[in-house]
């Protein structure tokens, strides 16, 4: 059987379990002078987990157990030479032996490849009938064991909440290891990288042509490759500045506008309609960006008599701001909502205009929300792909030039690990290095806002 | 109010500095009014100006040119072994009838270069198109049909008139000759301008004409419900946890924190670690909706853990301690009053959390949904790509009619978003409760 048909199998016993779970405890109701102490279908619920709960673990088990083992035993038909070479001979050893399972056929097969692949044929074969047998003798089993210990004073509802208990912990648990997976994926890359390359040459590094990797080991003198990520960082927070210079303003005014001037119908238009701009995915900005924006962009600095770059850090920055001004206005409009309205009729009072009773006293008082807002969005800037990688160049300049061609951090990530990656190489590696500074940016600049916030935050109730 | 302002002037006198500057302040107040109006008409410019864009370049994307010929449903040539199957048909010289039928409707063109001139016509998949056709209909087989061709991109575009007949011919990429034969066919009508099929139903393809989002829709939605299967109860089962059950401790403490900073990782960053360890560790396939969906799983799991917790959160305590106070246990009241409560709120955070990951494209490039994949994918193991992907694949190509179709997949895309968001929006407004 597949995995999917055993897992559908399991539960089918696991349903059947739970009918005569319930079945027998509605039996003890009305024969047995004791009341119950759980509902019935509590009783069939937990005779349902005592049989499909080992079941799945057990096979999880062999799931992820059977490959290693193998893997083990497949060390027995290894020549001598990849025994005592590296653990990329081991991985190609294995790579080759996978190949004869999935009847891949590149030629040449040497003999001891044939022999460990057939004898992986048959471990698997093996493997899947004792996984079979296994899995559903542990259902079966368990659910009699559980269907056994029915009775009217058995506390099922009990056992079964404490199971849902567990599996809830257990769910809030993904947060934490999908952490602990973004952060060992890029930093054992990450040191990887940084053994090959000096930490001092990227982090300080004012060049970055990692394609010449190739003409460097090839010895053609075609170039040296060279990983300095400062031009990417000056790139990405080029783009970001301008992106902010758009979105700033008119996200703010807007919000201001919003929440202090415009009525309940014209809010009621406007921000659904905010709300569209946010939910445009990136990759329909980028085509705007790259198809409308930026040949607009060169053909009036041309008209202008300026030189620009047809992928220039202005289109895409501009594209960029206005993907990031609902953000800022929705996030400022919170803010200056949360201004109790005491302090407005306040000003009034003393007879400030409303523009006065903004300027000098909603602003103030939002001002660390306001802060925050502008801060994410400086990380979200940092952090988006899609626009730069269709507007924005692959050339690493180092420019402050917002009319010429820049490459930012997340677009050389996409760049060097779309297609096939060898992960031997200090290209494919410095992705990885690039990344965990794209997350200790964004992470730094989270905290910096969570930390204005909660540090200049005006209690007012 | 008698008593003399601190600045020593009289309620007169400040009644008078009051009125002098009164114009200046209202001058400055309609200033910053029309910066507010000024600001929101940017936004919505900005706005009028994507969809107008998109909407301009889109609309004639859903539409393309063909070209009917009548043809000759040669069973013999079509079906050499005579058994009607995709096997025996696939022997079969459905090129060679096509253009048969193209010389006789241009007039029997001499000459090879004339030949080879008209065959430039039509789409290089006519003859899968009249495969199908012919699968379709075999009771026609014999006859002679009129069936309706695509026609090759280039002449597409200058059907559309963007290709100008002014330019001379070594700078246009459609020759003096095949401009005659357009014409000639136009003038016997046999040219229309139809609605694409080919848009909705063809797959990746490397000819614009015949390039299609059927693949990337299919995969797109194979890929949201592995997400949603992973994302919701994931989210659900977090949320009710923090909110109902999790004792103040550090632990929970540091869960929250890392939820938020999940919250706040670029989406590029979820597809690094999808390759380092699905790919990479894990020995999973590339390009398989099974993959692209749990990286936007664990990428959209935080969007619907804060927002369930909100709609929790909403429900009223007054409605726990009531089932408590009549017996219920604590997971009971969970289950059977606050979950069904709070769903509206859920459900609203859920969709919006999908619509992100449907218009997601960056973390699905790092696990390989950009390869070029022309079948459409059967199954949740079966490597396939997604729209936002094809949207960005498409955007690469040179030709004109890409950048339509382009455009076309955008709208597809775009409506499917507006109206996931749109059934967020109403069921909040319609279905939670005020308490």
């Amino acid at each position: 059987m597949s995995l999917t048909n055993l897992m559908l199998t399991v539960l089918m016993i696991a349903a059947l379990f739970f009918i005569a779970g319930q079945r027998l405890a509605l039996a003890l109701r009305s024969s047995s002078a004791d009341r119950l102490h759980s509902l019935p279908h509590y009783h069939g619920m937990w005779v349902a987990i005592t049989s499909a709960l080992p079941a799945l673990f057990v096979l999880l088990l062999i799931v992820i157990g059977k490959d290693l083992l193998f893997q083990f035993w497949a060390r027995d038909y290894f020549p001598q030479d990849v025994l005592d070479g590296d653990a990329v001979a081991r991985a190609i050893a294995l790579a080759k032996i996978s190949n004869i399972i999935d009847g891949i056929d590149f030629g040449e097969i040497e003999p001891w490849v044939q022999a460990a692949g057939n004898a992986w044929i048959r471990w698997e074969a093996n493997a899947t009938v004792t996984a079979n047998f296994l899995v559903l003798m542990v259902s079966i089993a368990g659910g009699l064991l559980g269907y056994r210990r029915i009775h009217t004073s058995f506390r099922s509802r009990n056992n079964v909440e404490r199971v849902l208990t567990w599996i809830l912990i257990g769910s809030s648990f993904v947060a934490i290891l999908t952490t602990i997976g973004i952060v060992l994926s890029v930093l054992f890359e990450s040191i990887r990288f940084f053994n090959l390359i000096p930490p001092q040459d990227f982090l300080f590094g004012l060049e970055w042509n990692p394609q010449f990797e190739g003409a460097e080991r090839a010895g053609s003198g075609g170039g040296t490759a060279t990983y300095g990520m400062i031009p990417m960082f000056v790139g990405t927070f080029l783009i970001s500045a301008i992106a902010l210079i758009v979105a700033v303003p008119v996200g703010l005014f807007s919000a201001i506008y919003l929440a202090e001037y415009a009525t309940p119908r014209i809010r009621g238009v406007v921000k659904p309609l905010l709300e569209i701009l946010a939910g445009v995915p990136t990759v329909v900005y980028g085509f705007f960006a790259a198809l409308t924006v930026a040949p607009f962009v060169k053909s009036l600095g041309e008209s202008m008599g300026l030189e620009v770059a047809s992928e220039s850090a202005l289109a895409a920055g501009l594209v960029m701001g206005m993907m990031i001004i609902p953000l800022i206005s929705s996030l400022s409009d919170d803010v200056i909502n949360a201004v109790p309205q005491s302090l407005r009729d306040a000003a009034y009072g003393l007879g400030s205009t409303r523009s006065e009773a903004v300027r000098l006293i909603v602003l103030p008082a939002a001002l660390p929300g306001i802060v925050a807002a502008v801060i994410l969005a400086v990380s979200r800037a940092v952090g988006e792909t899609m626009i730069v990688v269709m507007a924005a160049g692959l050339a690493a300049n180092l420019s402050f030039n917002p009319l010429d061609a820049v490459t930012t951090v997340t677009s050389q990530i996409v760049t060097i690990l779309v297609g096939d990656q060898e992960f031997e190489s200090a290209k494919t590696l410095s992705a990885f290095a690039l990344a965990l500074m794209l997350i200790v940016t964004t992470l730094a600049l989270n905290y910096f806002a969570l930390q204005i916030v909660k540090r200049y935050r005006e209690q007012y109730d | 109010m008698t008593d003399v302002s601190p600045k020593g002037l009289s309620p007169k006198q400040a009644s008078e500095r009051v009125a002098l500057s009164i114009t200046s302040r209202n001058r400055k107040e309609a200033r910053f009014l029309f910066l507010g109006q000024l600001a929101v008409a940017v936004a919505m410019g900005f706005l009028i100006l994507l969809f107008a864009g998109i909407l301009n370049k889109g609309m004639p994307g859903f539409f393309q040119y063909y070209v009917a010929l009548d043809v000759r449903l040669d069973a013999g040539r079509l079906d050499p072994t005579n058994q009607m199957t995709l096997e025996s048909l696939a022997g079969g010289d459905f090129d060679g009838v096509i253009r048969d039928s193209l010389y006789q409707a241009l007039g029997n063109p001499e000459g090879r270069k004339a030949k080879r001139e008209a065959r430039r016509l039509i789409s290089s998949g006519s003859g899968q198109r009249l495969m199908t056709y012919v699968l379709d209909h075999p009771e026609h087989l014999g006859s002679t049909v009129s069936v309706q061709f695509a026609v090759d991109d280039d002449v597409d575009t200058f059907l559309r008139g963007l290709i100008s007949r002014e330019i001379p011919e070594m700078d246009r990429r459609i020759s003096d000759q095949l401009i005659d034969y357009i014409d000639a066919l136009d003038a016997q009508g046999r040219i229309s301008y139809e609605i694409s099929d080919y848009l909705f139903f063809g797959s990746a393809s490397r000819d614009a004409e015949m390039a299609g989002i059927r693949g990337a829709l299919v995969g797109s939605i194979l890929t949201l419900l592995v997400c949603v299967v992973i994302a919701f109860p994931l989210g659900v089962a977090t949320a009710v946890y923090l909110e109902e059950m999790a004792p103040k401790n550090r632990l929970t403490e540091i869960i929250e924190i890392n939820i938020n900073n999940l919250a706040a990782v670029p989406s590029v960053v979820f597809g690094i670690m999808g390759l380092a360890i699905f790919i990479v560790a894990f020995g999973m396939p590339r390009s398989i909706p099974l993959v692209g969906g749990v990286v936007l799983a664990l990428m959209t799991l935080p969007t619907i853990i804060i927002s369930s917790r909100a709609a929790i959160r909403a429900v009223p305590p007054s409605i726990r301690d009531a089932a408590l106070g009549i017996g219920a246990s604590k997971i009971q009241t969970i289950m059977h009053h606050v979950l069904p409560l709070a769903m509206p709120g859920i459900l609203t955070g859920t969709i919006i959390g999908m619509a992100q990951a449907l218009g997601e494209t960056a973390p699905l490039l790092m696990i390989g949904m950009v390869a070029f994949i022309v079948d459409v994918p059967s199954g949740i193991n079966d490597p396939g790509t997604v729209l936002p992907v094809q949207i960005f694949m498409w955007a690469d190509f040179a030709e004109r009619m890409f950048i339509q179709k382009t455009s076309a997949a955008i709208i597809i895309l775009l409506t499917f978003l507006i109206t996931m968001n749109a059934a967020a929006i109403f069921l909040r407004k319609k279905l939670e409760r005020r308490w």
